[in-house]
């Protein structure tokens, strides 16, 4: 009887928390609507894609701030995600047993490194190296397409992508690392019985194996690229335009709100920049449940047909 | 003489345990060789010293020669990619790729050995499906993934992938211990068709199996060989004690 009914309570104590959970998003999302609400009204839909952001005249279009998010997180993961798989099979699969360790350690350890040291490196070393040396090269060989064109700033869509994509390497290694750690050794023998070479072994049965929860580490490689305030802001540039050239200056959603939202002295302005937190949210949102499916459909896939 | 196989001396480790002591035996090509023994007696572990799989283990090591049709897969100039691709092994345990199709599974040996036409695969998938009896439970399902079989399917879909590479030797460890009667008679049938091109070798817990698919007969106790003739000799008059009284169930 007692033990009934202390599992009754604990049942009902866990529902509670989980649905206060669920209420405080709700909260969350009814209380930046109802503060972006003057700007939802005012510019409707030409938030969404327009570019005039001036906050004088206040007119206000989002579109460079979704582009720059979506734009410097994107490049980010594409340069993190072969890196990434890289070190991670490196450490689980490749490294000398005394190096595994230590090294997943030093990994780890840059995840940990706060986001504004990485922002001053970006201004104090990142951005001069690409201004003076990794721009003008690009230039000269692949200036013929428009992605490497333009002024050589140094801060810009580049180097936001570059500093992101290093701070989200530790994440998406880390993980990987130990969704590799988990595959069973029953399959690395299996490729191995079959004449499967080192490489083909990690291919065939690693990989393959592990692929739903790798992308469970982009996933979450992604949400903190998206999410990222201010490392980017402090080496993005800050310019409201969409610019086809990697080495023009961009901004994100993030980076402005975190820029100017002391500056906000009219409600619409402030209600602009709500708006655009509003978005950032749906953008996660959205990036996450996708991810979500896919794994689920993969991993759907693989338990049964 | 091709796949004859010559073990002597061999001495295996895993870290500081001893799990093989000096065994030497000789198999024969194009016989069915079965291993029996208890549990823990090595038996895994012999027949991975063959195929150079025991060696992928942390801190294993051997000693001793393995000749395969008269070459040592241990000496120094050996490459152990070659030599198991020359032999095929069916694992305790079904581990079919999970990422991969019944189709892909069959044939990911094939791809790793640089066969890539549609039709060749197609050829030797089907060949291989039908070798092993799955043939008829998966032809419309090739697509499906591998894991999404029973238990039973799984392991006859990892022979299939065994065989479908076309080794000199075939190496099965435990196949029927997770199938069915029917399954396993299945298997067994299969066996005996194998065994006009291939060598076996094959570890049962099971004595009435070891008796009905196995020419030979090797048993193993605390890694050691303890005795190895004709299965029909071991079956009926042992030379030692200790293998008629495994064989009669009067060991523990
Ligand atoms: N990975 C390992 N690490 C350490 N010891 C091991 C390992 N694998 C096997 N051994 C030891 O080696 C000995 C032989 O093991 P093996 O797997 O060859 O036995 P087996 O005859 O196949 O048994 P079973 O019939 O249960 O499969 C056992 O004593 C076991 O404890
Ligand atoms: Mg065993």
């Amino acid at each position: 009887m007692k033990i009934k009914s202390a599992d009754l309570w604990f049942k009902k104590a866990a529902a509670i928390l989980a649905l206060s959970a669920a209420a405080l998003v709700i909260l969350l999302v009814c209380s930046m609507a109802y503060y972006a609400l003057p700007a939802i009204r005012k510019f409707g839909l030409h938030f969404l894609h327009t570019s005039t952001w001036d906050p004088v005249k206040e007119i206000f279009g989002a579109l460079p701030f979704i582009y720059g998010t979506v734009i410097s997180s994107a490049l980010a993961l594409l340069m993190a995600l072969p890196v990434s798989l890289g070190i991670a099979v490196y450490l689980a699969e490749l490294a000398p047993c005394c190096l595994r360790e230590p090294l997943s350690f030093l990994i780890e350890l840059l995840a940990a490194i706060p986001s504004v040291v990485y922002g001053l490196w970006g201004i104090f070393f990142l951005a001069p190296f690409l201004r003076e040396t990794v721009q003008p090269f690009l230039f000269r060989y692949f200036g013929f397409l428009p992605l490497f064109q333009g002024e050589f700033y140094g801060v810009g869509m580049l180097s936001a992508a570059i500093i992101l994509s290093i701070m989200i390497i530790p994440t998406i290694s880390s993980i990987s690392r130990e969704v590799f750690l988990t595959v069973p050794s029953a399959q690395r023998e299996a490729a191995l019985a079959l004449g499967a070479t080192r490489w083909e072994t990690i291919r065939l049965a690693v990989l393959g194996y592990a692929r739903s929860g790798v992308l469970g580490a982009v996933i979450l490689g992604l949400g903190r690229a998206l999410g990222e305030t201010m490392a980017v802001t402090m080496v993005i540039g800050n310019r409201p335009e969409i610019s086809g050239s990697l080495f023009a200056p961009a901004y994100t959603m993030a980076s402005v709100i975190a820029n100017e939202f002391s500056e906000a002295t009219t409600d619409l302005y402030l209600s602009a920049l709500i708006e655009i937190g509003f978005i950032l949210f749906f953008v996660t949102l959205i990036i996450n449940i996708a991810a979500r499916a896919l794994i689920w459909r993969v991993s759907a896939k693989i338990k049964a047909k | 003489m091709e796949a004859e196989i010559k073990v002597s001396n061999l001495y295996a480790y895993f870290g500081s345990i001893c799990a093989l002591r000096g065994i030497n035996i000789s198999i024969k090509e194009k016989v069915v060789t079965a291993v029996i023994g208890p549990s823990g007696c090595g038996k895994s572990t012999f027949i991975r010293c063959i195929n150079r799989l025991h060696e992928v283990v942390p801190e294993a090591k051997l000693s001793g020669e393995v000749l395969l049709g008269g070459k040592d897969i241990y000496s120094a100039d050996a490459d152990p990619i070659l030599i198991r691709r020359k032999i095929g092994m069916v694992f305790q345990r079904p581990n079919p790729f999970p990422a991969l199709s019944i189709y892909d599974n069959v044939a990911a040996g094939l791809k790793l050995n640089g066969i890539k036409r549609k039709n060749d695969l197609d050829g030797i998938v089907e060949r291989s499906l039908k070798m092993s009896a799955l043939w008829g439970e998966v032809k419309d399902k090739l697509n499906a993934s591998g894991v999404s079989l029973s238990g039973g399917q799984q392991q006859r879909l990892c022979i299939a992938r065994a065989l479908a590479v076309a080794p000199e030797v075939i190496l099965f460890d435990e196949p029927c211990s997770a199938l069915d009667p029917i399954s396993t008679g299945k298997i067994e049938e299969l066996l005996f068709q194998l065994k006009k091109n291939y060598t076996i070798i094959i570890v049962t817990h099971n004595m009435q199996q070891a008796a009905r698919v196995s020419d030979y007969t090797a048993f193993f106790l605390l890694g050691e060989l303890v005795e190895f003739d004709k299965t029909q000799d071991i079956f009926t008059k042992p030379k030692d004690n200790r293998t008629e009284d495994y064989i009669t169930g009067r060991f523990g």
